[in-house]
């Protein structure tokens, strides 16, 4: 009996001790979070008087967003953000998975050599081709246009190896009932591979956009014009921009930019998190 | 026979023309934006040649040269090391305790996972924005709160002893959360098994089941998480770019940082070729690291 009691009770401690280790690192973790939604509803006096509230005593919100709203194009950086994650994906799509289906399921020569060439780009690390990209871009006359944006980005080894990996699990008699019914090689893979591949496609898909929405570097490096501006340049010049230097506008602002992805991450967890740890697992 | 042998080879060809045609514009553009570019990198680093120069001349090694006597250079090659010391431990242990406290009991599971997993999806640079309002010397949240104890205040990115630390603590709060997923996932394949013969013999409180069972079995994931949060760790940019450039005095410069302004401030595209050279080797030695680990894990397993 005596023994039970204290079972329980090393439980009940253990079950509080989780939880209030746990509470400190997502403390941590969203902290960041709370203060950017504290600070862009405040108004200024506030931001910088000694004691500190969570809530406002006076409540700044509209007039911040409004002026994170009209001050910069914020409208554009998400459509362009958007627009350009769209369209990478689409035509990184278009390239892998035809790509990727011969690897897996067709015999041709040069087919080891093709897969030992993606898998020796998989090693190049994106930022050490900046430099000739940008002289490519810059001969065709396409620095700050969407094009840059978009082009160095339209062959993924990455995209070509995971499309590779899935379809190779895909059973050969599928294939081989779908080539008794008379389809083609490229309905095969648009009618037949493709709806079996949806998850895995799906997991690119979040993959690709997570990190081209996040993307400093490469914008930084190609646009100029602040209507061309993906979402994560686009907060920087609002930063440097005059309405910028106001705390509370600037954090209406980067509230806006981080938004669409924590949102859509909610409504999705489980395939955002396999979607991001697919480049670890593959 | 002479009628099956002409139809066999139309067929063949027939099929590596499809094949020819499916992997055509992969080829194309693996060679014009992948390897055409890599090649083109190795080449300027030989050479004179500026963005929108009309001719150049070889310099054979200079630009190395050049790099390898900039004290700069080694100053920004010695802060990437020292963040990246800092980081991956960070990271790394503090991804490994909160999957083992998540998965220890079922209670709040998900919110926990989704709350640790929100900085790794969240765009660093409107949050680094963020992190340099909380490191504020005056309005901060950070000094605010050790104001409260008593700490006097510190201009965490303008002070060159913690502008380093105080970035890495940046880094280490988006990737935790990462590791933290990898480290769960290796947890759920540790077979039940082995934590009832464990039991059996005698290791029956929590803590023994992490020493002899958990810890263990999660070597290899462990491994995996290191060398892919220092891949990850070299590769910082954003923070530095948004909230130092570098700064102050090149205290927080590091080779990512560089490579951009060499190349695209000065645009010294020679020498910046050639930091790019060293970056891509530094880089492609920690993936084939991580490549011969990863393939180390699927032996044992």
């Amino acid at each position: 009996m005596r023994d039970l009691v204290r079972n329980i009770r090393v439980l009940r401690w253990r079950v509080l001790a989780r939880h209030g280790a746990l509470a400190l690192t997502t403390l941590f973790a969203l902290i960041p979070f709370v203060w950017m939604l504290s600070l862009s509803v405040k108004p200024p006096e506030e931001i910088f008087q000694p004691e500190f509230h969570l809530w406002p005593q006076k409540f700044n919100g509209l007039e911040n967003y409004s002026v994170a709203l009209t001050a910069a194009p914020m409208h554009l950086f998400l459509i362009n953000g958007l627009f350009v994650c769209a369209t990478i994906f689409l035509l990184q799509l278009l390239v892998c998975v035809p790509c990727a289906y011969a690897l897996a399921k067709l015999r041709f020569r040069g087919r080891d050599t093709l897969f030992a060439a993606v898998l020796v780009g998989l090693l190049v690390p994106p930022q050490a081709l900046a430099i000739p990209h940008f002289v490519l871009l810059h001969v065709f006359g396409l620095l700050d246009t969407y094009a840059a944006l978009i082009l160095p980005w339209i062959i993924s080894t990455f995209g070509i190896f995971l499309m590779r990996q899935f379809f190779r699990a895909v059973p050969d008699e599928l294939i081989d009932a779908a080539r008794l019914d008379g389809l083609g090689e490229f309905e095969i893979i648009w009618r037949v591979m493709i709806p079996v591949a949806v998850p895995a496609i799906a997991a690119f898909g979040i993959f690709s956009v997570v990190a081209h929405w996040n993307d400093l570097f490469w914008p930084l490096i190609a646009i100029r014009s602040e209507e061309l501006s993906t979402p994560a340049l686009g907060i920087l010049l609002f930063r440097d921009d005059e309405a910028g230097q106001f705390l509370g506008p600037l954090m209406a602002g980067a509230t806006i930019i981080v938004a669409p992805l924590v949102v859509a991450f909610l409504f999705a967890q489980q395939r955002f998190i396999d979607g991001i740890s697919f480049t670890a697992r593959t | 026979m002479t009628a099956v042998a002409p139809g066999r080879q139309h067929r063949l060809s027939h099929a590596s023309l499809v094949a020819g045609l499916a992997v055509a514009p992969a080829v194309v553009l693996l060679a014009l934006l992948l390897f055409g570019p890599a090649l083109a990198v190795a080449v300027f680093s030989l050479t004179d040649w500026q963005i929108g120069a009309s001719s150049f001349r070889f310099l054979g090694l200079a630009n190395y040269q050049a790099l390898f006597a900039d004290r700069i250079f080694w100053t920004s090659l010695v802060n990437t090391v020292i963040y990246v010391v800092i980081v991956v431990p960070g990271t790394v242990g503090l991804g490994l305790v909160v999957a083992l406290l998540i998965e220890a009991q079922p209670s709040l599971r998900g919110f926990y996972r989704a709350a640790h997993f929100l900085p790794v999806m969240s765009t660093m640079a409107a949050m680094a924005i963020v992190w340099g309002t909380m490191l504020h010397p005056t309005i901060g949240l950070v000094n605010r709160m050790l104001a409260e104890f008593g700490i006097p205040a510190t201009n965490w990115l303008r002070d060159p002893r913690t502008v380093l630390p105080a970035l890495a603590v940046i880094g280490i709060w988006q990737g935790f959360g990462f590791a933290m997923v990898l480290f769960v996932a290796g947890l759920k394949s540790v077979p039940q098994s082995l934590y009832d013969a464990a039991a059996i013999d005698g290791a029956d409180r929590a803590l023994d089941r992490l020493r002899v069972v958990t810890l263990p079995m999660l070597g290899p994931v462990t491994m995996f998480v290191l060398i892919l949060t220092a891949t990850r760790a070299f590769e910082v940019f954003d923070t530095v770019r948004v909230l130092t450039q570098g700064g102050p005095n090149f205290a927080s410069d590091v080779l990512l940082y560089r490579l951009y302004t060499e190349s695209f401030d000065f645009l010294r595209t020679g020498y910046g070729a050639a930091l790019t050279v060293v970056y891509l080797v530094i880089v492609v030695l920690l993936t084939l690291t991580q490549a011969r680990v990863l393939d180390r894990r699927v032996h044992y397993t």
